[in-house]
């Protein structure tokens, strides 16, 4: 089910014309009066003001949003907003030139590439945090400890007829396999089929899907059997009712922590996150300031935010990448 | 003459009648009665629980930083709804604005002026039924395509609401086409034959025998609209802002795209942000809704 159905949408009745115009009335009055407060009080930078319009994938937006509240604080003349299309969809808004960046929890695609050309629109890749996914199961799971990528695959392949955890290790109980997941709209589901299956996209059908994670979460708690996978932020969220499995991705189990997200050992679940600023929108100093805010603080954000932040390595070439711009766009 | 004669009078005018009535009903009709208690039940019941467990969720929310703070990622407990609400009040209202006029004129000419027997005016009627059963992504897919990018309109409070009057109008234009057919064909002979105009005839005495029905059929319309997320979300309604539309031309969120943001957040206080946003939904929905039962009552009088 998509997930807007579970709004429980209250069906509740509204009202017709008379009504109309209290409301626009009262919308107006408070309306005018927030914008004016909003204006004024200027800092160092507080003079600049415009609108930075920021969307795409709704992993990357905690990021996107803290970043805007941080410099929307030193910045009060400008507004920023950030919209949750989803990684293509942002993409998709952002190569037809409606937005300023565009959030994404994986690298443009050819297609996505060629819609930009097309429009002339072109813009630069920077790589802000890393996320890692993370595979959970119950809490009274005491059997499954790490799982390779192959073990993965035979039970998230397109296809799997594997439904009980003694058919994924011989060693492992009669246990009915109950498993949970991100819907197929989620830059997470591409992340992790195209990690554990080769394959993006690439996914068995049998299994609950929901764009909400904290759904995946209930179900994996509430069920002895249950796996899922998410996010990072989402298992150190619900450490107490969640136990989380080491990966071996080749070079032995390794857990997913900040430490081993960061320096690239937890793999291959661990994915850079990244913002696309549109080279035309750097122009404008507002938006020029934004990006510089975001890269500088890059690891106070990322932290904010419940993700990992860049490790030495990437932090120095996010600066590079930085001064790149300042030089092209004057600053 | 008592009361037991009256009540004697039937038993022992038709004592066959009666028998043949009382012959075996009582336990059909409990079964009956009980069957629609528990219909009843079903809905009250679930309101009832879908309540308590909303305000107990929310409770710790329950305050006026929620009403008065803007959305904040970093600590929620400082977040608030206020550009939600603010955006919700503004959509709707845009969305009345447009689409009550339009489907109150429409339903007008559909019934007293277009001639069924045309084809044309069939085909017109046919599609507005078929309209009201779209799926509401439907209508965003549309908004996104025509309003936003064919008009040039932009992720703004004004495509929003064009995009939920496209939405509900199918709905308000049946609901008054039934209000005005439930004015007596009599009203409108009397009104003729006196010498009004037919102008006159349905100003004066169709519409204000009429207000009743279409201010309901408005609320119900306008009650879709209001905790309406999927076609806005498609139309790239945001999750994230800090300040109140300030016109049709403003980017805005409203409480469903809110409330849909703060439940998929990974940190638990948000859910209980959510229940609160869900709450001040509620009360929206209840005072628009008392406001329209009182405008429903008032005009009932008059006729």
């Amino acid at each position: 089910m998509k997930s807007h159905a579970s709004l429980r949408r209250p069906v509740a009745p509204v009202a017709p014309v008379a009504l109309t115009a209290v409301v626009l009335l009262a919308a107006s009055a408070c309306g005018g009066s927030a914008s004016g407060s909003a204006s004024g009080d200027g800092g160092v930078e507080g003079d600049l003001s415009g609108t930075i319009r920021v969307d795409g994938s709704s992993t990357v937006a905690p990021l996107s949003t803290a970043a805007a509240q941080l410099f929307q604080g030193e910045n009060p003349g400008v507004r920023v907003t950030v919209g949750t299309s989803g990684t293509g969809g942002g993409f998709e808004k952002f190569c037809a030139g409606e937005t300023d960046i565009s959030d994404a929890s994986r690298p443009i695609e050819a297609d996505e590439k060629a819609a930009c050309q097309q429009n002339d629109i072109t813009y630069e890749e920077l790589q802000i945090a890393n996320d890692g996914l993370s595979v959970v199961v119950n809490k009274d799971n005491d059997f499954a400890e790490c799982l390779t990528i192959e073990q993965l695959k035979k039970i998230w392949e397109p296809g799997s007829k594997v439904n009980n955890w003694n058919q994924v290790d011989p060693k492992f109980p009669d246990e009915k396999l109950e498993l949970f997941g991100p819907g197929t709209d989620s830059g997470t589901f591409d992340y992790f089929t195209e990690a554990v299956n080769g394959e993006e996209g690439a996914s068995r059908t049998e299994y609950s899907p929901s764009e909400d994670d904290n759904v995946t979460v209930q179900g994996v708690a509430g069920s002895k059997g249950g796996m899922g996978y998410f996010g990072l932020s989402y298992y150190e969220e619900n450490k107490d009712e969640l136990k989380v499995l080491k990966i071996d991705g080749g070079d032995g189990c390794v857990e997913p922590t900040s430490k081993t997200v960061q320096d690239g050992s937890y793999k291959p679940l661990s994915r850079p996150l990244f913002i696309y600023p549109k080279a035309s929108s750097l122009d404008k100093p507002e938006v020029e300031a934004f990006v510089e805010y975001y890269v500088e603080n890059s690891a106070e954000i990322a932290e904010k935010a419940l993700f990992v932040p860049l490790n030495q390595t990437q932090q120095a070439d996010l600066n590079k990448d930085l001064k790149r711009l300042q030089e092209q766009h004057g600053s | 003459m008592g009361s037991p004669v009256l009540d004697k009078g039937p038993e022992a005018g038709v004592p066959e009648v009666r028998r043949l009535k009382s012959d075996g009903t009582p336990w059909r009709e409990r079964l009956f009665q009980l069957s629609l208690w528990a219909s009843l039940a079903v809905g009250v019941v679930f309101l009832g629980c879908l309540l308590v467990y909303i305000v107990v969720e929310a409770w710790p929310r329950l305050n006026f930083r929620i009403l008065t703070n803007f959305p904040d990622i970093i600590d929620p407990s400082q977040a608030g709804a206020q550009s939600a609400i603010m955006g919700t009040i503004w959509v709707i209202g845009f969305t009345a604005l447009y689409c009550l006029p339009v489907g109150f004129l429409t339903a007008i000419y559909l019934e007293e002026y277009a001639d069924p027997e045309r084809w044309w005016n069939r085909a017109v009627e046919i599609n507005i039924q078929n309209l009201a059963a779209v799926p509401s992504i439907v209508y965003g897919i549309l908004g996104l395509g025509i309003i936003s990018r064919g008009l040039g309109f932009g992720q703004t409070v004004l495509t929003a609401s064009l995009t939920l009057s496209l939405l509900v109008l199918p709905t308000v234009i049946i609901a008054a086409r039934e209000a005005i057919r439930a004015v007596p064909q009599s009203i409108r002979e009397a009104s003729l034959a006196l010498g009004a105009t037919q102008w006159q005839t349905i100003w004066r005495q169709v519409l204000p025998a009429a207000v009743p029905g279409m201010a309901t059929g408005s609320i119900l319309a306008l009650s879709r609209a209001i905790g309406e997320a999927a076609p806005l979300l498609l139309l790239g309604g945001l999750t994230f802002i800090t300040f109140n539309p300030t016109g049709p031309e403003s980017a805005f969120t409203v409480l469903p795209i809110q409330i849909f943001n703060w439940i998929s957040q990974s940190r638990s206080e948000f859910v209980s942000l959510a229940a609160a946003a869900i709450v001040i939904l509620l009360v929206i929905l209840l005072a628009m809704n008392s406001l329209a039962i009182w405008l429903r009552n008032r005009y009932s009088h008059r006729w």
